[in-house]
């Protein structure tokens, strides 16, 4: 798989992250270059085996169905911008 | 083929496909132990996972992994014993984790089916899966013009998606299979299916085709949030893409949204705008292994379910197939139904309960949980028709004062002077004083006038003010003239 700059405006888009367009082209390279790094675990045979869902070697850890919380509202809401009668207040959103 | 739909030119038929959210009833969140509770503060019940907090780690509860596999059991569906969770990555400001953990390639539930009632008979529409998710936070656009609020209460908690093939063929179709749906959601005790408070949400995927050929491209409406609106936004959807292929247009792949007021379909956002979400199994969470003794103890556990409590409720009760139908479609009413009926005449009680009753719920717009309604208070009313103290036509008179009263059916009857008089002595006296009264009449009826026998009984039914046991007063009166 190569990346071409059409690719990295998407990436950017997507992660709603501004790249300078001139800047385009070294990101393009520096993402081929890792995408060819790891492209070399292609060559490994992995005909027999069975794909591996997780890295994690436990088992998911359970909570019972019980609500544990103080009510935090005015901690949750400090670190907003802007805030107004308990909600969190942001531009307009319209689909 | 029934269900088609006539176009200028062609007839069409319309394939339905439905995504369903559930929010499982459970007390804490997916993966946080905040409140899950409905209509608190904004911001009251949110953890630092829930407000996508740095570090912030997700404990899955187990409770909504029983609720899900116990939703699947009774969607006669395939337990994966392993399944894993993914983020499904897209940004918009009431998902503040920037990715909402869900289910993609390894769901909790595989294929299933629920079956449904047509007019042509029993259908048999297919689940393709059902996996768990977050539920995001909600947005308030109407508050203010240039501001959307905030409120993260809702961000986290248990949503089941349940997605069915495209097996539905008319908005009929549609609106059956989401009702079987909520039907075994309450019974099974994972979901109470409340659409107002958007406890169950549905997304609809229509496309259209001529029979035979291959399915067209389809457009998916988004959050009809009742019955009677998907099915109005079904055929809204199906008309205009007929119109559009039968003008030769193409149908553009993309989400619309159904606006009740107009009865109208628009688009939301079309394919080439829709999000690119990069689903990858999330690190904080290993896969979810399921033991077999879990799965072996909920499949022991599982509730009777309505197709097998409408069959027991027809061959215990003797019941209508229609009558059993009705009481089987809300897990509240067939319940109340089994207590009721202990000891009582079935069809007595069906018919106070999906008559009378229903017509009050309805009259006064509450579900049966809510008007506080007991079986008691029905049974002592039904009772005493039993008992023939109060005729039937007397009963329905004071139903609505009754339920929505405090006093006791006797206390309520005695005061209106209602009681039938059904105490044999009475009656006598009382006839006898009829036919004393009216000799001639009396000669007249014994020389064969038959036609009489009315005119008896109008008279008794006169001077007991209409109090007097119709059934008896025939039988007494018979009796009285045959002498």
């Amino acid at each position: 798989m190569s990346i071409d700059n059409s690719i990295v405006k998407k990436i950017s888009k997507l992660s709603k992250l501004k790249i300078k367009s001139d800047s385009e082209d070294k990101m393009a390279e520096e993402l081929n270059n890792i995408l060819n790094w790891v492209e070399s675990l292609q060559e490994v045979n992995t005909e027999k085996v069975e794909p591996l869902l997780s890295v994690l070697n436990e088992k998911m850890p359970l909570r019972d169905d019980k609500v544990v919380m103080d009510d935090n509202q005015v901690d949750i809401l400090n670190n907003a911008p802007e805030k107004k009668s308990g909600f969190f207040v942001v531009p307009k959103v319209v689909e | 083929m029934k269900n088609l739909i006539k176009g200028k030119s062609n007839l069409w038929e319309v394939v339905l496909g439905l995504e369903v959210h559930a929010q499982i009833s459970s007390k804490s969140k997916l993966f946080s132990s905040a409140s899950t509770e409905y209509g608190s503060e904004p911001n009251s019940q949110v953890t630092l996972v829930d407000a996508g907090m740095p570090g912030a780690l997700p404990v899955i509860n187990e409770y909504c992994i029983r609720q899900a596999v116990i939703t699947g059991l009774g969607l006669n569906a395939k337990i994966n014993k392993k399944s894993v969770f993914d983020r499904k990555n897209y940004f918009y400001p009431d998902l503040p984790q920037g990715y909402q953990i869900s289910q993609f390639q390894h769901p909790i539930v595989g294929e299933g089916f629920l079956t449904i009632k047509t007019e042509e008979g029993e259908k048999k529409i297919g689940i393709t899966r059902l996996h768990l998710e977050q539920d995001a936070g909600k947005s308030i656009h109407d508050q203010d013009f240039e501001n959307t609020f905030i409120d993260l209460n809702r961000s986290g908690c248990a949503l089941m998606e349940i997605v069915s093939e495209p097996d539905m063929r008319s908005g009929l179709e549609a609106a059956e299979y989401l009702k079987k749906l909520r039907t075994i959601l309450q019974y099974v005790g994972s979901c109470d299916g409340n659409m107002e408070k958007g406890n169950l949400r549905a997304d609809v995927n229509v496309s259209v085709r001529i029979p035979g050929e291959k399915l067209g491209t389809r457009c998916e409406i988004k959050n009809v949030n009742s019955i009677k609106f998907i099915q109005q936004a079904i055929t809204f959807e199906a008309e205009r893409q007929i119109k559009l292929l039968e003008s030769g247009e193409q149908i553009v792949q993309e989400t619309r949204l159904f606006d009740p007021n107009k009865l109208e379909t628009r688009t939301m956002r079309n394919k080439e705008e829709s999000h690119d979400y990069r689903y990858f199994p999330d690190p904080d969470l290993p896969p979810l292994i399921l033991e077999d003794s879990l799965i072996d103890d909920l499949k022991k556990n599982l509730p009777e379910l309505p197709d097998k409590k409408k069959e027991r409720f027809i061959n215990l009760y003797k019941l209508k197939e229609y009558d059993a139908e009705v009481l089987v479609s809300e897990k509240d009413v067939s319940i109340f139904f089994e207590e009721l009926v202990k000891g009582r005449e079935p069809k007595l009680v069906v018919s106070w309960l999906t008559g009378e009753l229903f017509a009050f719920l309805n009259k006064k717009n509450v579900s049966l949980a809510e008007s506080k309604v007991t079986v008691k208070k029905i049974a002592d009313l039904i009772d005493l028709i039993s008992d023939g103290t109060l005729s039937n036509r007397q009963a329905k008179e004071v139903f609505e004062v009754y339920l929505e009263g405090s006093k006791t059916a006797k206390e309520l009857i005695s005061e209106k002077g209602m009681a039938q008089i059904s105490d044999e002595k009475e009656l006598s006296n009382l006839i006898v004083s009829v036919l004393d009264e009216n000799e001639d009449m009396v000669k007249d009826y014994k020389s064969g006038k038959d036609r009489l026998f009315g005119f008896f009984v109008g008279q008794v039914m006169k001077l007991s003010r209409g109090k007097a046991n119709p059934q008896m007063v025939n039988k007494i009166l018979i009796e009285k003239l045959k002498r």
